[in-house]
């Protein structure tokens, strides 16, 4: 008997632990929202979208972040998508091919891990030394290369993670049908993954298009709207940055506007690949 | 009975790490006829099987010795493709692994790969082996659904047809009724005795019950070992081990 009691409070302790966290969480998020949409929104208006800066960064009161925008849309574009074509194949390769070396590929995943954790400001300086050891300055090439190498192992990781639970089952019938590695690789487990590997993309685009550090020195800044990959370019995160170093109030605002934009960019790219992922899911064997 | 040995296993023994899991099985298994390997859990039975189409290349730490010949050809010591081997065996496992495709694709998957792209051939011989497994019926109207939206019976005989598409001579099954209804197992067992005549069919099995009613060949394994083997009616009526006798009579499983 007081066992019994002894174990429900012990439930209802953790279960008030549990739905704290838990609130705590949400309504941190919903407050870091609401303060951007709250100084940010007053600010937004079709100019800001669809204008070039004008008046300099600390200064510019007037105009819009087009050239931010864009930028910021071609690099994360470019970066995840530079990432995906190379991560898809590290993913499936320490999976499949090395399905039966546990030793080397944990290796790989913990060398990959350390990697995630490394701060962007340290692969921008490190793609700012390879820049100036080549002679290269700052452009949206550059940006792009860097922010690839800064979230390739989110990439493979976050993608590793899905195709690990695919069930051996499904690899032992696909090469008893007389498939190869590879075979199996792009044709099957590929289908099984389609949605994690939809989240793997979009949780890589989130880390390009946000991160400021490293494209700092690589990306560099313009008022112009981005026209070659050799030329430097704006980017949203630096953008806010600016904005938000400036000393005039309204200038300060835009930020926030700046920040609005952002999220909403994020939030349009999460709909559309859940959307087509969806296509896709009905099709996963459980 | 002059019956063609299909598959015959000399000497073969497996380690996984220090594990001995297969000892020195010797076994030849008869063309166009159910063999069915029993044993208890563990025993080692579908790792022979498996190492039949060398799926056991997959096992980390795995070391074999000893032949596995297939029409006198040893596939653990030869030159020819693994690929070209495994296609020549229809796998089917314990529960059913259909591909994340739409149930037409799982069974065009393995015609695809061996080079037949025609829409039409496609649609064909689709049919052809959807019809061999008795699904044809129940499926010609949905086609392009997602396999996994069968029911578990459905989506076994579906990896049949899958199997039989690439055109193999032996059927390699490993407990393959276990998770299914009675009724879907009975399809299952049927479709093995009707297709004997074309295929080698091997099968691991749990249930004495089944093995009963299907095995023309038996072979009965305990810890790794082959204790007895024969024709299936010889092994039933009348064993010759202690250990096999009591297995039948149900004392352990």
């Amino acid at each position: 008997m007081n066992i019994l009691k002894l174990r429900k409070a012990e439930e209802l302790i953790f279960r008030i632990i549990m739905f704290l966290a838990t609130t705590v969480i949400i309504l941190a998020l919903c407050m870091i929202i609401y303060s951007i949409l709250h100084k940010g929104l007053p600010s937004v208006s079709w100019s800001m979208i669809s204008q070039l800066p004008k008046g300099g960064f600390y200064f510019g009161k007037e105009g819009g972040i087009l050239n931010a925008i864009l930028g910021s849309v071609y690099l994360a574009s470019g970066a995840t998508l530079l990432a995906f074509v190379l991560g898809l194949p590290v993913s499936l390769y320490i999976n499949i091919h090395l399905h039966k070396r546990k030793k080397l590929v944990n290796g790989i995943r913990f060398m990959l891990d350390v990697m995630w954790g490394i701060p962007s400001i340290v692969y921008g300086a490190f793609g700012f030394s390879v820049m100036l050891f080549f002679g290269m300055r700052s452009s949206l090439l550059a940006g792009m290369l860097t922010v690839t190498l800064f979230i390739l192992p989110i990439m493979i990781r976050a993608i590793d993670e899905i195709v690990k639970t695919v069930p051996s089952g499904l690899l032992e019938a696909t090469l008893s049908l007389g498939s190869t590695k590879s075979e199996t690789a792009y044709r099957v487990y590929f289908r099984q993954c389609i949605s994690g590997i939809t989240t793997a993309l979009l949780l890589s685009f989130g880390r390009a298009i946000g991160d400021a550090a490293s494209v700092l020195f690589t990306t560099g800044y313009t008022d112009n709207l981005p026209t070659s990959l050799a030329k430097p370019t704006a980017t949203l995160p630096l953008a806010i940055f600016f904005q938000l170093s400036s000393p005039i109030e309204e200038v300060k605002a835009r930020a926030y506007a700046s920040a609005v934009i952002l999220t909403v960019i994020i939030l349009i790219i999460s709909i559309i690949s859940r959307i087509t992922s969806r296509k896709y899911q009905k099709n996963k064997i459980k | 009975m002059s019956e063609h040995v299909k598959i015959s296993v000399e000497d073969l023994n497996l380690y996984i790490g220090k594990q001995h899991i297969l000892k020195d099985i010797n076994t030849r298994i008869p063309e166009n006829q159910i063999t069915v390997i029993l044993g208890p859990s563990g025993c080692g039975k579908t790792t022979l099987l498996k190492s039949m189409n060398r799926l056991t290349d997959l096992y980390s730490n795995v070391k074999v010795d000893g032949k596995i010949l297939i029409d006198n050809e040893d596939i653990l010591h030869t030159d020819t493709d693994i690929t070209t081997i495994r296609k020549r065996m229809g796998l089917l496992s314990q529960r059913p692994y259909p591909l994340p495709m739409n149930i037409f694709n799982n069974v065009a998957y393995g015609l695809r790969i061996s080079g037949r792209k025609n829409k039409a051939v496609l649609r064909k011989r689709v049919q052809h082996y959807l019809e061999l497994v008795n699904l044809w019926e129940e499926v010609k109207d949905r086609l392009h659904d997602p396999a996994s939206s069968l029911s578990i019976g459905q989506q076994q005989r579906l990896c049949l047809a899958r199997g039989l598409s690439v055109d193999p001579d032996i059927i390699l099954a490993d407990e393959p009724t276990s998770a299914l209804d009675p009724i879907s197992s009975e399809v299952i067992e049927r479709k093995f005795v009707d297709l004997k005549s074309q295929y080698t069919v091997v099968v691991v099995t749990h249930s004495l019950q089944q093995a009963k009613r299907i095995a023309d060949y038996a072979i009965f394994m305990y810890l790794g070992e082959i204790i007895e083997q024969g024709p299936a009616a010889d092994f039933f009526s009348n064993p010759t081990e202690e250990l096999t006798r009591s297995y039948i009579k149900g004392l352990f499983n």
